[in-house]
């Protein structure tokens, strides 16, 4: 799998270039990579189905725990079969769709980027390691989104989604760490069994908080829906694939995942549980408003996202079952619908659903792969999206409690996604034709191909599931509730409670459909949905950070080089003195030392050089007694041995005494700009740090500092580091990191500098 | 500003105080001095050619960007952390071979990555006075 893996990073990094090579055919071509990914995966289905589940690894930070560590099991396998047969569907559909776009060698990267690190995260085994992949979801998410990057909507739709699952990533990998000290290790396989040392503990609640936060934000939970229908910016293949098939339901995954491990109690289940719900019917009702064929279709994802959750609350044997079945109908149907919603904007230019009608009869293949996810969508037999409803109905009757308002919500949120489906899947194709800014033709065969055959699958499913998906079911359901299990799934079970509620469902989003238009109309609906909407918290929350940003630049850093050195010597003075103050009782006495006639010379010159400094009204003089203050200061690290720092420090005030001669000319005339008590002021500052500075120097070396370190280095020196000078072994070999880090701030710090020097002079010309 | 005799002799300092500096480099290993201040006794001896013969003089005897100079010598600190991995030892771990040759003696990458020190602070110090000189009309 680590393989797999490896390749799908290598070929995504290919794309680019092989695209340029080939353009139009690239489509072929792309779509190889995940269809092998998908018969490799499927050639392992045997074994899955018989209960094994296969596990590689291969350390990569072992003294951390972090490990190339896979799990194929009955759950990853699931999902990692969704992955790449909706991405061959997209990959090649996306072939015909990109081609009006310049980069779309660059959107075959991100996909396949994101593609492998989708893969990556259902099929990892370490939790750190599904971080990673976590993370380079989002991240490719980011670029997909932003892929219109022209768009200023675009920009920041992609900037909200990332900033929210970015968010939630964070919290997720706190969670993350905090279980791994629970438990010792980052191995999901290793905790599998330790759900009572995980639950009886005192930061079980942290964790499940935590967790959960990640979980809801990548899998758009209320309150933090509101990025999903704003990634709709995005090209519609990634819509398809990223923001209804796969990345949404990473949280789902996550939580279906861990539920065996820190799942069972009240707090997981109920908050799992009436989080689902909450989205499920919440988000159904938005979509009433929406005219956009996208926008309604993201808004129905929202839905089957809250109801997903919800079963994995509820969590018994039948609500896994009806998961599953759930899940893969929603891939099947979702992407097609979207692909075809993507065909319909290609092939007409809009995609408000008030200007399409007729299209059947230009797209009829179209036109028949929507009208067959549509059955699926809205759960009508014989399509696996029947029997994913039906199970769904009846997990929720099965609950002793609840019972009541969870199935009302649940007929009430499907209600809305049939009316949805109405919106999406038929009435663009039938009815009076409609006036759209282009002339309809069929799609080409590159974008038929995949919505058809996700279709057809839908209905084979719906038909055979037996054949299809029981085994696989068996194993999902036991990798999330490890218990043997028998679950038998079938089309037909007789004319009971649920099937009925099926049909109440049918007829109460047909209700739904031809009542739209009339309530639209009216003000109290118009306006619902405006009560509650998180997505200005985000708004406020982002507004308020930047205006924190603000004020806070315009306080310490008001770009006057005088009040930088300020709050810096300030900042340090009453950190430290604090600290000064309290050793002062236990302050010796400072040593006798005889003064020599050197060391007096230079005290007075040094002395008598800042004085000039600071009194004179002469640049020209100041930066010569500046230049003396310099050199007066390395001949003190001369008499006290310390010949590099000397060394250096001459070095540095020649350099420093020809860039101030650079700069005096430009400075305007001379003028005394402080006031006296500006003046009185800045002396205090400077003489309580000279004041502090000496005490420090006094008090520090009149301890006997315990000499480790010194002697250390001083015999390492030449042994280890080959040198007789320790500073420079010190520089370059012991400390060598920290010397990297402090060249590498040198170098921007120069770019700083010319880059100041020269937009400054292009500002002025 | 021009001394015919600044100008005349910066020419016979500049090979000298550059020699004077690559001495400065090579001896830091076993006696004070170093990349650090090496590349800094570097700039000023084209800082002192600049003085004498102007900013374009300078600039054409330099030859190279100065801040490219800089990024060449980050590029040569990273490049000579990289032989541990090979090795399998630690990130940066230094490794010495032994020439054999006397006056050479032992060399490793702690001088490469003080090489890299040395470029870096001199272009870095070069930049910054090209960058004023210009900003100043002094050429």
């Amino acid at each position: 799998m680590l393989g797999l893996i490896a390749t799908g990073f290598l070929a995504s990094a290919m794309a680019p270039v092989l695209y340029k090579r080939y353009k139009e055919n690239f489509g072929w071509i792309a779509v190889s990579f995940p269809l092998y990914m998908f018969f490799s995966f499927l050639s392992r289905y045997p074994r899955i189905a018989a209960g094994e589940s296969l596990r590689e690894s291969l350390p990569w930070v072992p003294s951390l725990g972090i490990n190339f560590s896979f799990l194929l099991d009955g759950l990853s396998l699931t999902f990692a079969l969704i992955i790449t047969l909706v991405g061959a569907a997209v990959f090649l559909y996306a072939g015909a769709y990109m081609k009006g776009y310049k980069d779309a060698g660059k959107f075959y990267l991100s996909i396949g980027v994101f593609m492998t690190s989708m893969l990556g995260l259902v099929l990892a085994d370490n939790m750190l390691l599904l971080f990673v992949f976590w993370e380079l979801t989002s991240f490719s998410s980011y670029l997909l989104i932003g892929f219109n990057h022209h768009k200023e909507s675009s920009r920041k739709s992609a900037l909200q989604a990332l900033l929210v699952t970015g968010g939630g990533g964070l919290a997720l990998l706190a969670g993350i760490l905090l279980l791994g000290s629970v438990t010792g290790t980052y191995e999901i396989s290793s905790f599998y069994d330790m759900n009572r040392v995980i639950t009886a503990h005192s930061l079980y609640p942290a964790i499940v908080a935590l967790l959960l936060l990640g979980a809801f934000t990548k899998s758009a939970q209320f309150p933090f829906h509101f990025w999903l229908p704003n990634a709709m910016e995005a090209p519609t293949p990634v819509s398809a694939y990223l923001h209804s098939a796969t990345m949404v339901k990473a949280g789902v995954y996550l939580i279906a995942r861990l539920n065996h491990e820190i799942g069972g109690t009240p707090l997981w289940q109920d908050t799992v549980l009436v989080t689902g719900a909450v989205t499920m019917l919440f988000t159904a009702t938005l979509a009433f408003r929406q005219t956009d064929l996208k926008k309604l279709l993201a808004y129905s994802t929202l839905a089957v996202l809250g109801t997903l959750v919800m079963l994995l609350g509820i969590g018994s044997e039948l609500a896994i079952k009806a998961f599953f079945i759930y899940l893969i109908a929603h891939s099947l149907y979702k992407g097609t619908l979207f692909l075809v919603a993507g065909t319909i904007d290609h092939e007409t230019g809009t995609r408000d659903i008030g200007k399409l009608g007729g299209l059947r009869k230009a797209m009829p293949v179209t036109a028949a792969a929507a009208a067959l996810a549509s059955f699926s969508m809205m759960g009508v037999i014989p399509l696996i999206g029947f029997i994913g409803k039906e199970t769904v109905y009846k997990a929720i009757l099965e609950l002793d409690r609840w019972g009541l308002p969870l199935i009302t919500a649940a007929v009430l949120a499907n209600a809305c996604v049939v009316m949805v489906t109405l919106l999406v899947g038929f009435r663009p194709f039938w009815g009076k034709a409609g006036e759209t800014p282009k002339q309809a033709h069929e799609a080409p065969l590159k974008m038929l191909l995949g919505p058809a055959l996700l279709a057809v699958l839908g209905l084979l499913i719906g038909l055979f599931p037996d054949f299809f998906i029981s085994a696989m079911l068996e194993q999902s359901a036991r990798s999330i509730l490890s218990e043997e299990l028998s679950l038998k799934i079938a089309l037909w079970h007789g004319v009971n409670l649920v099937l009925i509620l099926s049909f109440v469902t049918l007829l109460l989003g047909g209700l739904l459909y031809t009542l739209r238009p009339a309530t639209l109309r009216h003000s109290f609906f118009s306006a619902l949905p405006a009560l509650i909407k998180p997505s200005s918290w985000y708004e406020s929350a982002l507004k308020g950070m930047l205006s924190f940003a603000r004020l806070q630049t315009k306080t310490l850093q008001n770009g006057y080089l005088r009040n930088y050195s300020m709050v810096i010597v300030l900042a340090v003075l009453l950190s430290s003195s604090f600290a000064l103050y309290k050793g002062y009782g236990k302050m010796p006495p400072v040593p006798d030392a005889s003064i020599t006639f050197y060391e007096a010379a230079l005290g007075f010159i040094i002395i008598a050089a800042t004085i000039l400094l600071t009194t004179s009204t002469s640049r020209l003089k100041s930066v010569v007694s500046l230049g003396v203050l310099g050199f007066s200061i390395g001949i003190i690290f001369v008499i006290y041995g310390a010949p590099d720092v000397a060394l250096t420090t001459f070095a540095i005030e020649t350099l420093n005494v020809i860039l101030f001669m650079l700069v005096l000319y430009r400075l305007p005339k001379f003028f005394n700009h402080s006031s006296s008590s500006n003046r009185i002021r800045d002396a205090v500052i400077a003489g309580s740090v000279g004041v502090f500075m000496t005490l420090v120097v006094l008090f520090s070396t009149s301890f006997e500092l315990s000499s480790e370190l010194k002697d250390y280095f001083a015999s390492a020196s030449l042994l280890e580091g080959k040198g007789r000078n320790v500073v420079n072994v010190i520089l370059v070999d012991f400390r060598a990191l920290d010397t990297l880090g402090e060249i590498t701030v040198l170098a921007i710090a120069a770019i700083g500098v010319m880059t100041i020097l020269k937009t400054g002079r292009e500002g002025r010309a | 500003m021009h001394s015919v005799i600044l100008a005349t002799a910066s020419r016979y300092l500049l090979a000298l105080i550059l020699m004077f500096s690559v001495f400065m480099l090579l001896r830091g290993h076993n006696e004070p001095g170093g990349g650090f201040v090496g590349g800094l006794v570097a700039a000023a001896a084209y800082a002192l050619y600049f003085l004498a013969n102007g900013l374009d003089a300078a600039r054409l005897i330099f030859r190279f960007e100065p801040l490219r100079t800089s990024a060449l010598g980050l590029f040569l600190a990273l490049l000579s952390t990289l032989p541990s991995l090979v090795t399998g030892q630690p990130f940066m771990t230094a490794i010495w071979v032994d020439t054999g040759i006397a006056p050479i003696g032992k060399v490793g990458t702690p001088l490469l990555f003080d090489l890299g020190i040395y470029l870096l602070v001199l272009g870095i110090t070069l930049t910054i006075i090209f960058s004023l000189a210009e900003e100043d009309g002094l050429s």
